[in-house]
Parts: structure tokens; C-alpha cells; sequence
């Protein structure tokens, strides 16, 4: 395919419009240069995000795109084993843990480099923790430092609640990191973008903890802006915002660079559009491809890469609507969904059949769970018994217009289940919502639904990330008490050896499958799609993908 | 002049006022808000109950109202909570983009339109005159996302002519002064880049300028079979006037008044336009940005870039009014 070239054909028929139409022309036909056939193109990777950054500042992030930006240019103490949710040696080669389980010292990387040129040392490990426990008002907030704030609990201004409490430069390149408290998850978090290194000299230079502005309103610093310094594979290049973001190769990484010398992020926000982008040659992949798209770019010859599934599509059951009281009821709606159906119909490739809440690869799954096999008369009997020989109008809420790692189709998914739903007879009353925030306002901030289309995409390896948001305490969304379930929650999290919480979740998943708050569906796997140039790419089900792992054709 | 300039300024003040109150209320009777948006699945109560009292929205509606008003005349309008970063630098980014599509827009509009109508009325009644008319007509019921989803696929994905998205090549390194890339290009003298960010206008100037065009071929057209039947075109015909001065100086002239104004309303009607056609086309505009915030529930975004819009119209009309005065010197301003 010869884009440039046809293009200059549609430039051609256009100089037949205006004067200054042709005089453009002219220019353009003589000055361009063949874009794809210069030599550096070739290591140039231009991938399509579906929006910006939120900030370059991972520290005060937690959307997708801020963090695939952050894990080029950053890198964690903790990294995650290729392939799989693991915690694995990076920044730091290894780690120990104190008899008390209070204390980690950490073993670093010899030979590193931030891009500004200083050494990563234990000092700078400290710098950071340090940073981020005297963080201070606004930049305390969920919209700012989401993650410190909800896995670390407390700051410097609020000591009684803090999870950290110090840490030390033993030596040049040993550092140790003492909590107050127990938190089984502390290695397994550090994986987090948000927790990555940055460059302390970098962070006071660009005023990275100035973000209040007008009155309480948090603004970007100029460090979130335009300086982000990292020990990562690619340094920060330039970012037009709305348009584009270029990283290129950091010289002195200390690892080993990759094929790819340049990075591109440009925003495409429309699904389509992104697709469209990647047919007419313009990028060279994209995330989240719908599963029609997915099928129709493999048959063009287009690269399909799937992320192993770490994530749960789940049908919430608001137990405010009567009906959904009855736990006979629950389970009729469960035996009334063929999930392999669904999942073969509507959800990608490598997308697994879900039994309970959290994917395979979490700690705690249980092999043993009570399961509902599908059955749509003892469903129907189940409703008899529980009083509704005829069925029920039930409201079943779903959102449109988005795609969520978890569930990319949703309109597909809820036409599937309606029509399952109203074979054992239950009416199905629909209940379409803009995503956001419009569904999730209802969902999450009335009782005003009856069985719903949600899901989750876990951060890192943590089964209270997954159990604990959903049943951790009485919400809006399942609209149920239930104190023993709220307790047991409790207790695994507070568990600090993470052998000994493997139990506890396994028998709350049991405790979750008898008490059937909803039906777990599916863990879809969420798919990209690259050009024919890109040979692999490093997927991960946690997205830690970092691109001088792309290997490219030449 | 100035001074009936100076009067309609003023008057636009009350209307502002009028209309910040109304753009308040609104988006804060929109369902759900902009915690919800931001936290999206990890919201929980006391999280948006946090977010709400750090941006003020917990507080009782009419202080909001004064302490957003109390900024506003100090030039603040506020922090976009998407992005964080102040609504007017998000709307300085990005106005010249849409300026600059806008332009293009209306620039295909005019020069295809105008012609086409005149010609259109001078051959009245034969196939270019129902040509003309069958194409207006197509081209104000067709939806612009639905003709701008047609031209990409056709002219970008199938036939490759131009590119699907987006305002340059991002393999281009350019300079870029003053946000109108085509501009840019031109002044730092990178032709490539002004080539390439003029090909990045085409499709979506064309699918925003279709309905201005359609509009300006049928106003043409009625305008001039007009005064093409005036007695004064006439009266020149029979004293042997060339026909390139009777059109020039009798025809058009004349006829142009109310496509003047026709162009001014369609400026207006642009915006709404790009809101649509910049999403289908990744444009990083403010119509794109602004699409964005209503999901978001950018309240701030929302609020003063519909304002800025909203001066941005009325200052166009103004210009339009003034504009009939040179055109038709027995027009005056009032």
C-alpha cells in the first residue's frame, strides 16, 4: 500500500478547487517527503491512546493511559514478572523481609541512571517514600495520589492511620523501609506505576508538589507536564496536548533498549477512529479492539495479541429490588445464564468462563467453589418455589457507548443475557445509561437498578483489590448487609503473611458462591491489534508493557 | 460607528450574565458528577464525598454561584478537573484548531457555494440549476457524523487520499508557533508541514462545511434570480453593459446581503458541527475537548468554554452587521 502516494493523487484532484488551494498544492507536491521511507521511521512506534495522560506525574495518577505512559519512562523498586500478575526483582534485585514483618531492605540495581543524569541510589528510594508520605491536602485526595492514599491510609499529617512509617539509606545501595502497620500486599503494590522511582532533583526542580491551584481545585505541576524523570527505557520527549506525546530511548538505560527508538502516543478517543487509524497505515497499534474488530483485522493480517484475563465481568443483583432478596431467586438467575454461551458469542478470544470473583492468577481462588451448572428448568423451579411461577419484570440495567477492559461490548452482552433471562421467564425490563458518568451514578449512587453490567481490571496481584472493593462493605450497587461476609473481608486483609491469606480468601469465595451477591460471568481477556510490521509485543495481564520489548520486522 | 460598536458590547455584558447563570444551573442538574466521572468503577461514597467538598460542590448552590461569579470578573475561570490545568489555557490550546477547521470550512463553503448558486440562478430552470438544488438539498439532510464517517472510510481507510485523523503526521517534526499548524508550517517555513496539516483539513473542513455549503448554494440562488429580474439589471442589459460588470457590480453585489448573513449564522452553527465531526476525526479541537467534558462532567470546562463560544458568536455577528455597511453603503449600523 502506497498511502503518501495516493495522497499526493488526491492533492492532484484538488488543485482543480481554489487558487489557494493550488498554490498549496504546488508546495506540498514539491516538498514532501515520502513519510515511511526515511530510515529512522522504522524504529518510530506510534501507538493510539484513547485519551492523555491525566498527568506525567504517576505518583498522582491512576487512569490507564497515565500509567502505559509512566511504565516507558519509569520503574518501580518492584516490577511484574513477564506474562504474568508476579512480583518480580527490578529496580531492586531482592528483598527481605524482617522477623516482625514490618521491615523490607531493599538490595538495589548497581549502574542506574535517572534521564537527568543522577544516580539511582538508596537515597533516592527514600526521597520518594518520603515524597509521598508528607504529601498534603489536595494532593491527598483520590483524584491526586489514589493509590497512596488507599493502600498506604495515612500521611505525615495523619501518623495514627499511616501504613509507612520510615525509611533508610543503610548504604549506597541498600535501603530499608519500615511499616507501622502489617500489609501483606506492601511488595506486590510497589509494582504499581504510581509507586515507581522518580528523580528527586527532578521533582524539586519542577515543583512536582505544587499542585494546588485557584482555591482547592488540584492543577498539574510543571513536572506532571513537561518534565517526568525516570530510570526507564524512554525519556520524555515533548507532549502537544489533545495530539500527541513523544518519548525516545534513554542512552544510558541500564537494561537493554529494543528495537523501538521512538514512541508516539497520539489520542484518538473515538473506537472507530482508532481502528480506521490503524487500517489507513497512520499507527501502528492500539488497545482495547473490539471482538467484531478483533476477528475482521486478523483476516486482514493485522497482529491480534490478547492479555492473559485479569479481570471479572460480572451480572450485580441490586438485593434492594425484593425479588432479589431471595437467595432462590439469585440462584435461578445464575442456572438461567449459559455463560459458555455468552462467552463464545460475544466476548474476545481467550476470554475465560468465570465461576467467582476473581480471575485464576489471584491468590486465594478457589479450585473448589460451588458452582451452578446451567440449567434453565431447575431455574424456572427455583423461581416457583421461591414464589414467581410466572416470572417477574426485572430492570436490568447496562451501559452504552463504552469499552471496558472487561467488557468491551456491553449492549452485546446485555442482548445476550435478556434473551437467557426470558427463557426461564423473567421479563426484562432495559435500562440503557450513558457509561459516565450517568450509569455509574446509578449504580454506584442510588438503589434505583435491579441487576446490573459491571466488572473490574485488578492493579496488581492483590485479592482484597478485587473481593474487598466489591464486598468489602455495604454499598449502593448490591444494596446488602451482610456483617459476617464484611468481617471475614476484614480479617483476610488485616492477615499479614501472604501464605496465610491464601485460605482465608479461599474460603471467603466459597462464602461468596452460596451467598451468589451476583452472577461472576466471564473474565474477558482485552485485546490489541498491531500493524504488520510489529512481531510480538509484551503483553501482560496487568499492562505492564513496556515497549523496548516490541520486537518489529525489519 | 465606534460608538454603536461600543453599545453592543455592552449589551452582550447582561446577556453573559444571563446565560453563566443558566450554563451554572445546567450542568448541575445534568445526572451524576464529576467525581463519578474521575473515579469511574473505584468510586465509592466516601470517595465522591471527598472529591465534592474539595471542588466546593457540596456547598449550597447560589454560594457556588457567587464564588464562581466572583472569579469569573477577575478573569479565573477556573481549573478543568479533567485535566488540571486552567479552562482558559485549555481553550487557548485549542481554539486555533478549530478556528483554523472552521476556516476551512467556511472558506469551501463560500467558494464552491456562492458559484454554484449564481450559476445555478443564471441558468435557472436547466440541470446545473437542478443539480444545485438536488445537492443543497442532500447536503442539509445528511447528519455530519454520518457524511464525516462516510468520507473517512471512503477517502482515508478505502482509498488511502488523505489521512483518517488527527491535525499532522506525528512522524512530522514541526514547530508549532501559533496553533494554526498550516500557519506554523508556512512561517517556519517547514512546507512539508504545511502541506500535510492542510491535507489533515480536507475531510473533516468538508464534512463541516457541507451544510453551510448547502445552505449558501440555495441563499445564493434565491438572492440573485432576485435581482436578476430587477429592473436596474435589466435596465443596464439594454444600455450594453459587459455581462462580467452586470454580474460583478449589479448581480452579486446586491445579492450578497443575505448571504452575508447567512454566513454569519452558519459560523455559529459551526461550533455545534465540530463537536461531531472533530471526535470522528481525533481533531484536537475544542469541540472534541468539549465532548470530553460533557462525559467527564468538566463543570468548569463546560461552563466557560460554552461562554467563550458564546462571546465568539455574538462578536461574529457584530462583525457581520458592520460588514453590510461597506457593502451596501446605504446600510447603517444601528
Amino acid at each position: 500500500m502506497s498511502r503518501p502516494a495516493s495522497r499526493r493523487r488526491a492533492l492532484a484532484a484538488l488543485a482543480g478547487g481554489t487558487a489557494a488551494v493550488v498554490a498549496l498544492v504546488g508546495c506540498v507536491q514539491s516538498d514532501r517527503d515520502e513519510p515511511g521511507e526515511a530510515s529512522d521511521v522504522d524504529s518510530t512506534f506510534v501507538f493510539a491512546a484513547s485519551s492523555d495522560p491525566a498527568s506525567l506525574d504517576p505518583a498522582f495518577a491512576s487512569d490507564g493511559e497515565s500509567f502505559r505512559v509512566s511504565r516507558q519512562i519509569f520503574e518501580g523498586l518492584v516490577g511484574v514478572e513477564a506474562g504474568t500478575a508476579d512480583p518480580a526483582p527490578l529496580l531492586a534485585e531482592s528483598w527481605e523481609q524482617s522477623d516482625d514483618g514490618l521491615s523490607y531492605t531493599f538490595q538495589l540495581q548497581d549502574g542506574v541512571t535517572f534521564h537527568d543524569g543522577t544516580d539511582f541510589d538508596a537515597t533516592a528510594v527514600c526521597a520518594n517514600f518520603d515524597r509521598w508520605y508528607n504529601f498534603t491536602g489536595v494532593a491527598q485526595a483520590e483524584s491526586m495520589a489514589y493509590y497512596y492514599t488507599s493502600l498506604f491510609k495515612g500521611y505525615a499529617d495523619s501518623p495514627a492511620d499511616a501504613v509507612y512509617a520510615s525509611c533508610t539509606a543503610d548504604e549506597d545501595l541498600v535501603a530499608t523501609v519500615t511499616l507501622a502497620k502489617p500489609f501483606a500486599g506492601f511488595i506486590a503494590a510497589l509494582s504499581l506505576p504510581a509507586f515507581a522511582m522518580q528523580s528527586p532533583a527532578a521533582l524539586e526542580e519542577f515543583g512536582a508538589d505544587d499542585v494546588g491551584g485557584t482555591e482547592e481545585a488540584p492543577t498539574l505541576s510543571e513536572y506532571a507536564t513537561g518534565h517526568p524523570v525516570g530510570t526507564g527505557p524512554f525519556s520524555f520527549d515533548s507532549w502537544e496536548v489533545g495530539s500527541q506525546l513523544q518519548l525516545s530511548a534513554y542512552d544510558d538505560y541500564w537494561g537493554e533498549q529494543g528495537d523501538v527508538q521512538e514512541i508516539i502516543f497520539r489520542v484518538i478517543d473515538d473506537p472507530t477512529a482508532r481502528r480506521q487509524a490503524l487500517e489507513a497505515g497512520d499507527i501502528d497499534g492500539y488497545d482495547l479492539v473490539s471482538p467484531a474488530d478483533a476477528a475482521a483485522l486478523e483476516d486482514d493480517g493485522y497482529l491480534i495479541e490478547s492479555r492473559d484475563p485479569f479481570t471479572i465481568l460480572y451480572l450485580g443483583m441490586n438485593q434492594a429490588v425484593p425479588e432479589l432478596q431471595d437467595v432462590r431467586v439469585r440462584q435461578a438467575i445464575t442456572m438461567a445464564i449459559d455463560r459458555d454461551q455468552l462467552v463464545s458469542q460475544t466476548l474476545p478470544e481467550g476470554t475465560e468462563v468465570a465461576n467467582q470473583f476473581i480471575p485464576p492468577s489471584v491468590a486465594g481462588y478457589n479450585d473448589e467453589v460451588t458452582e451452578y451448572e446451567y440449567d434453565p428448568e431447575a431455574a424456572r423451579q427455583l423461581l416457583a418455589e421461591a414464589g414467581y411461577p410466572d416470572g417477574f419484570t426485572l430492570q436490568f440495567n447496562y451501559p452504552t457507548n463504552v469499552s471496558r477492559p472487561y467488557m468491551p461490548n456491553p449492549e452485546e452482552i446485555f442482548t445476550n443475557l435478556s434473551a437467557q433471562l426470558e427463557e426461564v421467564g423473567i421479563t426484562v425490563d432495559p435500562q440503557p445509561n450513558a457509561w459516565s458518568p450517568d450509569y455509574l451514578d446509578r449504580i454506584q449512587g442510588g438503589a434505583d437498578h435491579g441487576i446490573h453490567l459491571l466488572g473490574w481490571t485488578g492493579d496488581y496481584n492483590d485479592t482484597d483489590n478485587f473481593l474487598g472493593v466489591f464486598f468489602g462493605s455495604q454499598s449502593n450497587e448490591w444494596g446488602f448487609d451482610n456483617e459476617q461476609l464484611f468481617s471475614d473481608l476484614e480479617a483476610a486483609r488485616a492477615e499479614p503473611d501472604l501464605d496465610a491469606q491464601i485460605p482465608l480468601y479461599e474460603a471467603i469465595n466459597e462464602e461468596v458462591a452460596t451467598f451468589i451477591p451476583g452472577v461472576p460471568l466471564a473474565h474477558p481477556a482485552p485485546s490489541l491489534a498491531f500493524s504488520e510490521r510489529v512481531e510480538s509485543y509484551p503483553t501482560s495481564p496487568v499492562n505492564d508493557e513496556v515497549f523496548n520489548q516490541i520486537v518489529l520486522t525489519s | 460607528m465606534l460608538r454603536v460598536i461600543g453599545k453592543r458590547l455592552l449589551l452582550l455584558v447582561p446577556t453573559l450574565v444571563g446565560l453563566s447563570l443558566l450554563l451554572f444551573l445546567w450542568v448541575r442538574a445534568l445526572p451524576g458528577g464529576p467525581a463519578t466521572a474521575l473515579l469511574g468503577e473505584r468510586a465509592t461514597p466516601e470517595a465522591i464525598e471527598r472529591i465534592n467538598a474539595l471542588y466546593g460542590f457540596d456547598r449550597p448552590l447560589w454560594e457556588q454561584y457567587v464564588t464562581y461569579m466572583g472569579r469569573l470578573v477577575t478573569g479565573d475561570f477556573g481549573v478543568s478537573i479533567e485535566t488540571g490545568r486552567p479552562v482558559l489555557e485549555e481553550f487557548a490550546r485549542r481554539f486555533p484548531a478549530t478556528l483554523e477547521l472552521a476556516t476551512f470550512a467556511i472558506l469551501f463553503a463560500v467558494l464552491i457555494g456562492v458559484p454554484l448558486g449564481y450559476l445555478a440562478a443564471k441558468h435557472y430552470g436547466r440541470a446545473i440549476d437542478h443539480g444545485s438544488v438536488v445537492l443543497s438539498l442532500l447536503g442539509i439532510v445528511v447528519p455530519v457524523f454520518f457524511l464525516a464517517f462516510i468520507l473517512k472510510y471512503v477517502f482515508a481507510v478505502q482509498l488511502g487520499w488523505f489521512p483518517p485523523d488527527g491535525r499532522q503526521d506525528p512522524r512530522i517534526d514541526a514547530t508549532h508557533a501559533t496553533g494554526f499548524w498550516v500557519l506554523d508550517g508556512f512561517l517556519t517555513g517547514e512546507l512539508d508541514a504545511a502541506g500535510d496539516a492542510f491535507l489533515h483539513l480536507v475531510l473533516p473542513g468538508i464534512a463541516l462545511g457541507t451544510i453551510p455549503l448547502a445552505i449558501i448554494v440555495r441563499i445564493t440562488r434565491a438572492s440573485v434570480l432576485d435581482v436578476l429580474g430587477a429592473d436596474y439589471v435589466r435596465t443596464a442589459r439594454s444600455k450594453g453593459i459587459l455581462e462580467s460588470t452586470i454580474r460583478d457590480r449589479f448581480v452579486l453585489r446586491n445579492a450578497m446581503l443575505p448571504v452575508v448573513t447567512t454566513i454569519g449564522l452558519q459560523v455559529g452553527l459551526l461550533i455545534s458541527g465540530a463537536v461531531l465531526t472533530e471526535t470522528v476525526f481525533a481533531f484536537a479541537g475544542v469541540g472534541q475537548f468539549l465532548a470530553s467534558a460533557i462525559f467527564a462532567r468538566d463543570f468548569p470546562v463546560l461552563q466557560g468554554f460554552i461562554l467563550f463560544i458564546a462571546v465568539g458568536y455574538a462578536l461574529i455577528n457584530l462583525v457581520v452587521d458592520v460588514s453590510y455597511s461597506f457593502i451596501d453603503p446605504r446600510v447603517r449600523v444601528q
